[in-house]
């Protein structure tokens, strides 16, 4: 008998599915896949380097632009370990408003999910629909803070936008039809035979395993794991509202889809309280440009999962150490076990199930030299060594170029 | 002679096909469009996109088949145009009817997805070879009831012969309620022939590109397209004739517009289709052919049996 | 569970009108808190370069041109549209306006004198 012919299908870097460049290397028989081999490092930007050779207040810009959609997350999350460090007593108008931008965003970011999540199993209507709603919750923060998907609402010290009680009243409003049409949205993810064909079953992360390869946010709560930052380690105006942290026992795609409409129905209901209890005062307080010495570390919820950043201050201007760990992170490493026995058709709804944000992950240069299996970390100027070395191969000298200022 | 080649290339042949089929799109991406509460593209955009890429580089990939490759989208367009030569437009009679054609134009409409598995294979992509052997997967699957449920009209018609059928059907109007399963099983059939969703298995966009269509580019892809545009008429026109033969006596402008009508209802039934649900699996397609619509023409089938005994 | 649960809402999309627009044909209402080209005020501003500190991809650029009188120059590619710099200026000398068209093809054309 024939040894079944084996082929490996490249997912990646470029791939329709794929809104990021990634790889995984998928080893088929027929439509089954019988092993994944997944790559991230294709759009490392050097973003913890580049913030050591800025102050914190062009940080904050540049931590903003680490990911797309959860773009407020860096950035409070990084101005929360700075504002640790510096001892800065944030307002509490300050600390709500961050919070209420936290959940736009989390809106924003879960609708979103939710048609891309519909456009990988082609059914393109759920995609259009859910887009055309994150339009509302999208306006409303370009009417609070000026920016539809770089907010520029944090600043080291409290946020940079007030509220007024006119635009209050629009976000309450926009959260009566939000609320109306996820309720649709539920109905129709619980009701729907053809998603519930493609989401059922399909990704299905065990309990244990979601415990062991440690994974966050919606994908380990749709495998009952009860864990949440914002109820956990209570930070910004969190403490002050309640709310109910969403698990699911599905185990599966399906699970994570209804964890994350109901999620939505929370952050409708957080933002309420907000705004009912919004307290009257400053909304920050000035931040000296000098952050003494100290290091911090900062956890927040994203909306795909626990974000940490790390912070090391060295009495300057500018920090001496930030490392960031995206959720995404955590979270790809369940991929593998996901796909396993599943068909080459689950492939895109699987990976898009985490809610991946490769630009986000990929951050560290580890460097294994294959003689002596020993991985090293290149120092800055080693690595400006080896770059100038192997293009003198080439013929090309660039030792003469001297770099005054980085950027 | 000129008269024949008239009728083949100009009208109702070739020219005729591509624009109706071309507008035929147009309407499925408009209507695809406002479904989903979007505003759609204009009128000329299938035949911007066609005319564009007419003037785009042909690729063909350094692996393929050369001959084989360019030769396959040439191949599945003159089938569905010759096709359409056995099928009524404008009044009960093709343009040249013999016993038997339907059989004919079921099999030349089967042509075309041979010709993207034979395309697909002969690129050497990955994907393409995925995608081509899906699709051929899935012709096992939605062929068999597109076969007999068009069958059974013809089994109640008493002939193989389109035109006869036509004739039938025009003429006791009531007999083609009976046929009701039979139309809706060969709608759902027609979507998998086409390739759309749910059955868009062998092109899913986000699991393997284009699938037979990843290697092909510039004309040769132009010319699938309109393949796929012209399919789209003609099957139409196809169930059209077979399940909604009204108003065929009418006279041939009536006859006409009817005809236009009837195409565009069912391709407006397709768009609404893919609209509502989402794209299923390989295996859970080829389950829901043989469990639901293999029995469902089969049962088309044996009513058409017994209406025949009785009436 | 049924198959095309969503169709009654499809059928009245059908009769909505659509929330796509034709842009660019129709031009799109940013809102006045939209962050997009700077405005820069010559008066008002004294040279202190503060905001030139404190732009995180440095696309501004303060240039003396005589007795107390300063010109900024913005290049439109660099700029990330943060607004910092009009959180920095002591004087006011800088607003952010709604004007997000700004797209170029020619390079040249990105650096503007405000």
């Amino acid at each position: 008998m024939r040894k079944p012919d084996i082929f490996k299908v490249p997912i990646g870097p470029q791939h329709p599915a794929l809104k990021e460049p990634e790889s995984f290397s998928v080893s088929l028989s027929g439509e089954k896949i019988l092993g994944v081999d997944i790559r991230i490092g294709y759009n490392h930007r050097g973003i913890e380097k580049a913030c050591e050779e800025r102050t914190y207040v062009q940080d904050v810009y540049l931590i903003e632009r680490i990911c797309g959609i959860c773009s407020h997350t860096h950035a409070t999350c990084f101005v929360q370990a700075v504002e640790e460090i510096a001892g800065l007593e944030v307002p509490k108008r300050g600390l709500y408003l961050r919070t209420l931008i936290a959940e736009l965003e989390r809106i924003h970011s879960h609708l979103l999910w939710l048609g891309v999540a519909g456009h990988e199993i082609g059914f393109d209507t759920l995609l259009m629909y859910t887009w055309r709603d994150r339009e509302i919750v999208m306006d409303v923060l370009a009417d609070l803070t000026g920016g539809r998907v770089n907010y520029g609402m944090n600043t080291i010290g409290g946020v940079r936008h007030n509220i007024t009680p006119e635009q209050a009243q629009k976000v309450l409003t926009a959260m009566d039809k939000l609320e109306e049409q996820t309720k649709y949205y539920i109905e129709l993810a619980l009701g729907e035979a053809t998603l519930a064909a493609r989401l059922s079953g399909v990704g299905v992360l065990s309990h244990e395993d979601c415990v062991k390869l440690g994974a966050v946010g919606p994908t380990a709560r749709a495998s009952n794991v009860d864990r949440d930052t914002r109820r956990d380690d209570p930070y910004a105006a969190y403490g002050d509202v309640s709310f109910s942290v969403i698990t699911d026992d599905h185990n599966d795609v399906f699970g994570r889809t209804v964890v994350r409409v109901k999620e939505l129905m929370e952050s409708y209901s957080i933002i309420r309280q907000l705004l009912k209890n919004l307290p009257e005062g400053p909304i920050a307080v000035k931040a000296p440009r000098k952050i003494p010495i100290g290091e911090a570390v900062s956890r927040y919820e994203a909306p795909r999962g626990e974000d940490v950043h790390y912070v090391k201050a060295n009495g300057t201007e500018k920090p001496e150490r930030v490392k960031v760990r995206a959720p995404t992170l955590a979270n790809v490493q369940a991929v593998k076990k996901m796909l396993e026995n599943r068909y080459l058709a689950d492939l895109p709804i699987i990976i898009a199930a985490i809610d991946p944000c490769f630009s986000c992950t990929d951050r560290m240069i580890n460097i294994r030299e294959v003689a002596s299996k020993n991985s090293r970390i290149m120092e800055w100027e080693t690595l400006r060594q080896k770059g100038i070395e192997h293009y003198r191969k080439q013929g090309i000298d660039f030792s003469k170029v001297k770099i005054t200022q980085s950027f | 002679m000129i008269h024949s080649l008239f009728l083949l290339l100009i009208f109702p042949g070739f020219i005729f096909l591509s624009i109706f089929g071309t507008y035929a799109e147009f309407v499925d991406r408009k209507l695809y469009a406002r479904l989903q509460n979007r505003m759609g593209p204009p009128w000329f955009q299938p035949l911007a996109d066609f005319i564009k890429l007419l003037a785009k580089e042909d690729v063909v990939p350094e692996c393929a088949v050369p001959g084989i490759f360019r030769i396959m989208p040439i191949f599945a367009l003159a089938a569905t145009t010759t096709a359409f030569c056995y099928v009524p437009v404008w009044s009960t009679h093709s343009l040249y009817p013999f016993s038997g054609d339907v059989i004919v134009v079921l099999y030349l409409l089967t042509i075309p997805t041979i010709t993207f598995f034979l395309g697909g294979w002969y690129s050497t992509s990955l994907f393409a070879r995925i995608g081509s052997v899906r699709g051929i997967t899935q012709l096992f699957a939605y062929e068999v009831p597109l076969f007999m449920s068009i069958l059974a009209a013809a089994l109640l018609a008493n002939t193989w012969s389109l035109t006869d059928i036509t004739l039938f059907y025009s003429r006791h109007p009531s007999y083609t309620f009976f046929n009701i399963i039979g139309f809706a099983v060969s709608i759902l059939a027609l979507i998998g022939k086409l390739e759309k969703t749910p059955f868009d298995i062998p092109e899913a966009e986000t699991e393997i590109v284009a699938g037979s269509f990843t290697e092909y580019s510039g004309r040769l892809f132009a010319f699938f397209r309109l393949t796929i545009d012209i399919e789209m008429v003609v099957g139409a026109a196809l169930l059209s004739a077979v399940f909604l033969p009204f108003g065929l006596t009418l006279g041939p402008i009536v006859g006409f517009i009817l005809f236009i009508i009837k195409v565009l209802f069912i391709v407006g039934l397709l768009a609404l289709i893919r609209t509502i649900v989402a794209r299923l699996r390989i295996d859970q397609m080829i389950n829901f052919c043989w469990k639901f619509m293999a029995p469902l023409a089969l049962l088309q089938i044996i009513i058409n049996l017994i209406l025949k005994g009785v009436l | 569970m049924q198959p095309g649960k969503i169709l009654n809402v499809v059928l009245r999309s059908l009769f909505k009108k659509p929330v796509t627009s034709r842009y660019p044909a129709e031009k799109l209402d940013m809102g006045d808190k939209y962050r997009g080209k700077l405005k820069f005020y010559q008066e008002l501003c004294i040279g202190c370069k503060l905001c030139m500190r404190d732009c995180p991809s440095n696309a501004i650029t303060i240039k003396k041109i005589g007795e107390k009188q300063f010109s900024a120059e913005l290049d439109l590619g660099k700029c990330i549209y943060c607004g910092q710099c009009v959180d920095t200026c002591p004087k006011k000398a800088l607003e952010a306006t709604n004007n997000v068209e700004l797209a170029q093809l020619d390079y040249s054309k990105e650096r503007v004198v405000l």
